[in-house]
């Protein structure tokens, strides 16, 4: 770690290291990343890696569209030697109510106007795409085979390590403990390794984003909620698709490797950064997934464990600018689907950077769009 | 005669072995986490009973640390494997 940096990321997940990489292959290669542990012991490591398309909104569809794109080659794009374990089994998304299947249908225009290949699904094709699935109180379906899952591990490595040979630092077990700003401008990143002079710092903290830019004086909406995720023992392959539904609020696949990952969404789940696992998640779990897929019954749960999603009151990407520090930017509030949709959100915040242009305009997922109250709405969340 | 570190299994659940384990170590990994993640040893149905004591051992060689300094792995929930139809039901029942 040197004394001053063009630019210092904070959080080696995802995010901060795909934009490390991408700043790196614009020639910004001045750039030091922090992380508290070791990379992806954060929301990366502990989350459930799925890559979905099938979005309701154009926004949303066109990141996960054009992020797939860059995940499909992601080895070869960073020049990784080992596998990112993309898997495209498709993910097959349950209609349970009229109310959701109109919906669905709306969804599929918009998925079909960016470009993606999704389509409806009657109740008697369900079970060609899943064999095992109970269909009983569906209206219907939707999929799309180029969705899919990849490891989170091996992705942020990849980045991480195509960022390293370009010259980039990585500063591994380094807290953050607070910044200087001098004149409205950030000067410093105070670590317990040392001050650090930074022309611009990223804020990538996830779940924790609002409690570091507030150490600036930059008061963002994005809250930490604890999620959890249990897996099985692998066994023989029965399902390749991710199998998902907002009415259950849950999701469930079987991963190339055998073992079956599920989670569900808690709608009571208070706001803290507790990342304990509970009995009652097994419990529950277990109850809605066997309920659907009563097959997985005898299947034995090896692992459980909770991570945190940085939620955003509207469930969209906030890529802000602090007013108090000029140079200071957060980008944070993926609300658990950051995965995904990583890539090219690091595409667009290196291009803002470079002064390149993009095909997105960055200002959208400003903060700002709170206070103007034009919040942009996504239908479809777990 | 000794084995060859590509013939010493260290994660019995996973099939990883020696050699893998020392693969990781030269590439910078520092910690039972790390290589967890990144070879899937204590994954397993075991949950790295036996293969977690042998990679703080490889670390504490590696890195001149005594056993007590490398840093354990998080122990998961639940402590024996257990059926999904067990847990549902124990839901359904209250």
């Amino acid at each position: 770690m040197k004394k001053s940096y063009d630019i210092v990321i904070i959080g080696g997940g995802i995010v901060g290291c795909s934009v490390a990489f991408e700043l790196a292959k614009r020639r910004r290669t001045d750039v030091l990343v922090i992380e508290q542990a070791y990379l992806t012991s954060g929301a990366t490591g502990r989350c459930g890696a799925g890559i979905r398309q099938q979005w309701g909104s154009v926004i949303n569809a066109t990141l996960a569209f054009e992020s797939t794109g860059i995940f499909e080659n992601l080895e070869e794009y960073t020049g990784y030697k080992g596998n990112c374990g993309l898997n495209q089994g498709g993910y097959l998304i349950l209609a349970y109510t009229e109310k959701e299947w109109g919906q669905f249908h709306k969804n599929l225009k918009v998925q079909h106007s960016v470009g993606i290949d999704s389509y409806a699904v009657e109740v008697d094709g369900i079970n060609e795409i899943v064999p095992h699935l109970n269909t009983e109180g569906l209206y219907g379906a939707t999929f799309c085979a180029k969705d899919g899952h990849a490891d989170p591990f091996h992705c942020t490595y990849a980045y991480a390590g195509g960022a390293q040979r370009m010259g980039v630092d990585i500063e591994t077990y380094t807290t953050v403990t607070g910044f200087v700003v001098k004149n409205g401008r950030i000067q410093t990143v105070r670590t317990n390794k040392g001050d650090v002079q930074a022309n611009i710092v990223i804020n990538c903290t996830g779940g924790h984003a609002a409690i570091m830019a507030a150490m600036v004086g930059d008061e963002l909406p994005i809250y930490p909620e604890r999620h959890q995720i249990l897996i099985t023992e692998p066994v023989a392959h029965i399902m390749n698709p991710m199998v998902m539904t907002f009415h259950r609020h849950f999701y469930v696949q079987q991963t190339p490797h055998g073992s079956v990952i599920m989670g569900i969404g808690d709608q009571a789940e208070p706001v803290s950064l507790n990342i304990c696992s509970s009995w009652q998640f097994l419990e529950h779990c277990s109850y809605l997934i066997t309920q659907t897929l009563p097959v997985f019954r005898n299947l034995r749960v090896v692992r459980q464990w909770a991570g945190l999603y940085d939620m955003s009151p509207d469930r969209y990407p906030i890529i802000n600018h602090a007013k108090e520090a000029e140079g200071f930017i957060t980008i944070a509030g993926l609300s658990g689907h950051g995965f995904m949709v990583a890539p090219r959100l690091a595409n667009l915040l290196a291009n803002h950077l470079t002064e390149q242009q993009d095909s997105l305009d960055i200002n959208l997922f400003s903060a700002e769009r709170y206070s103007r109250g034009e919040l942009l709405l996504e239908p479809s969340v777990v | 005669m000794k084995n060859k570190d590509s013939e010493i299994i260290i994660c019995r659940c996973e099939d990883i072995t020696r050699e893998q384990i020392l693969e990781c170590i030269s590439e910078g990994y520092e910690t039972i986490d790390e290589i967890k993640c990144v070879t899937r040893a204590g994954m397993g149905p075991c949950q790295g009973r036996t293969c977690r004591s042998l990679i703080a051992a490889e670390l504490s060689g590696a890195y001149k640390v005594p056993m007590e300094d490398v840093v354990m792995t998080t122990f998961r929930p639940p402590s024996v494997p257990v059926s999904l139809g067990t847990l549902a039901d124990a839901y359904d029942n209250g």
